[in-house]
């Protein structure tokens, strides 16, 4: 059974139709990456998922459960965790109680702890108790991931993690990915940086103005296919 | 010097009891952005509760006050879990209007029920207690009581915003209430847990409201006034912030009544003026806002 399954999912932002009849599946374990370029419906897609936007609630099932449009909070509580666009951590926090307050009142089992994070990212170690937005971009980008991960999520959903990030930070952010993987977490990424998914990813599902354009594994995927997938011609 | 000295010491005992008014305020305030035109007539409500148990079941005043306390907390997660909380939103107008009418509703609530008489909690000897200081000077015990009450009150929830999990879930909600749902943070539970703070808070201020002054049930509004501007003297949202501000506007009454007795309020507004002139946005502003 898929761990996250959606099916002919539509979403609206008050009039706007925003996603036409999105089908995709996310499999225990399994890391797929969503493309698409502005605009497409990525970040709809990860909203829909979270509870932030209302959708059907057969649409989308979770370890076979219905959970479409169902309050964040409840649905985050079944075992997913989001990095959201842009990291959004909380401003008057330390950047140890932002990791903190990733695992509030949820309590997955598993390897991630602060002690575990901070192996996996020494530097927010060192910087435990400064505020959390006094740290670099791409170490915020960490701490968003940390706090993700506090909860011991079966699926973790990274919405743009590279966006404004230099390429050797990008590098070391996506360097996490595998210790992730490792622990059995599905993983869904949301990318404008195709290279970049291609390479994480089992999957790929391509985005293009509100509908599914493309899927596959991205080894049979021809360049040109994602191309026009891409740019939706 | 010595009439100097007395105006300070008893303006900061005024001001601890215009602290209490407002750490409820302060608190719902930092959390969820609410302004709570009711804070005031809910410490009224308080003061009658507290008269009502002491009355009517005979208990002593410290049990009644007691009781009081989690009576009230339960009034305030009742309160926002089913009324404020579906006004609350991007919009801040509508909570606003909500909590005006509530305060209109308490008010004819407490007259119905109570009737427009003064009223006043007794403490018994300890209302006129006093311990001399020496050179004329003597601090009251129950503004003492009041004042210790404030600080104390202040350091415990300081004490849970940034040394438990709970106050870290209030911070982070304050921050950004959408991404704190995606951490698993239910926002409705947590501003009811607020509220319920903030009511036992006023359950205090009410008791020395009540032992400090006659009460009727419509004196809420001019209460929730010092209240308000001991909040913005301090900063929005800090809330030692809200005790240096109740303690300005205690001093300022207080020099102004030792210069001429009508100019006690007004000597208190014209600190928040003066305040509000030099520092727009409070002494203690937090960072964020």
């Amino acid at each position: 059974m898929a761990l996250l399954s959606v099916e002919n999912l539509d979403a609206f932002y008050g009039d706007f139709q925003a996603l036409f009849g999105i089908s995709a599946a996310v499999e225990p374990g399994e890391t797929v990456a969503i493309i698409g370029s502005n605009g497409a419906g990525k970040s709809t897609f990860l909203k829909a998922i979270t509870g932030m936007l209302g959708s059907a609630r057969a649409a989308i099932r979770f370890e076979g459960e219905a959970i479409g449009g169902l309050p964040a909070p409840d649905v985050m509580k079944r075992g997913i965790a989001m990095v959201p666009e842009g990291r959004k951590l909380f401003p008057s926090l330390s950047v140890e109680e932002n990791l903190l307050i990733g695992g509030y009142g949820r309590t997955g089992s598993g390897r991630w702890s602060l002690r575990t994070l901070y192996e996996l990212f020494p530097i927010l170690g060192e910087r435990r108790n400064n505020p959390s937005m006094s740290l670099s971009g791409g170490q915020q980008q960490m701490v968003a991931i940390g706090r993700a991960l506090m909860s011991n999520p079966k699926l973790l959903l990274c919405d743009e993690i590279s966006l404004g990030l230099a390429p050797v930070v990008i590098r070391d952010i996506y360097a996490a990915l595998p210790a992730v993987k490792a622990e059995g977490t599905s993983i869904v990424v949301v990318e404008q940086d195709i290279v970049q998914a291609m390479k994480v990813s089992d999957r790929v599902y391509c985005f293009s103005e509100g509908r599914m354009t493309l899927s596959g594994s991205p080894d049979a995927l021809s360049r040109e296919a994602i191309h026009s997938a891409y740019f939706g011609h | 010097m010595t009439t100097l000295l007395d105006v300070i010491i008893q303006g900061v005992l005024l001001g601890g009891l215009y602290a209490l008014f407002a750490a409820g305020l302060s608190l719902i305030f930092g959390v969820m952005r609410l302004v709570n035109l009711a804070h005031g007539d809910l410490i009224v409500l308080s003061a009658f509760l507290i008269m009502a148990l002491v009355s009517f079941l005979g208990l002593p005043l410290p049990l009644a006050a007691l009781v009081a306390l989690p009576v009230m907390f339960a009034v305030g997660y009742a309160l926002q879990a089913s009324i404020l909380n579906r006004a609350i939103g991007a919009d801040i107008l509508p909570p606003l209007l909500m909590t005006f009418g509530l305060s209109i509703i308490i008010q004819n609530g407490l007259l119905e029920a109570f009737s427009a008489d003064s009223r006043r909690l007794s403490a018994g000897d300890l209302e006129t207690a006093s311990l001399p200081l020496g050179g004329g000077i003597a601090i009251g015990v129950m503004p003492l009581m009041t004042l210790a009450t404030a600080v104390l009150v202040i350091v415990g929830l300081n004490q849970l915003f940034y040394r438990t999990a709970l106050g870290r879930a209030f911070r982070a909600v304050s921050d950004d209430p959408s991404v704190a749902q995606l951490m698993g943070i239910d926002n409705r539970k947590l501003f009811a847990v607020a509220m319920g703070i903030a009511l036992a808070v006023a359950a205090l201020a009410g008791l020395f409201l009540g032992i400090r002054a006659n009460f009727d049930p419509t004196i809420g509004p001019a209460r929730l006034i010092f209240a308000f501007e001991a909040v913005i003297i301090g900063g929005l949202g800090s809330l030692w912030g809200t005790l240096a501000g109740g303690i300005v506007i205690g001093i300022a009454q207080t020099a102004g009544s030792a210069i001429n007795p009508e100019w006690q309020i007004l000597a208190g507004h014209l600190a928040f003026l003066a305040v509000l002139i030099v520092r727009p946005r409070g002494l203690f502003p937090r960072a964020a806002d």
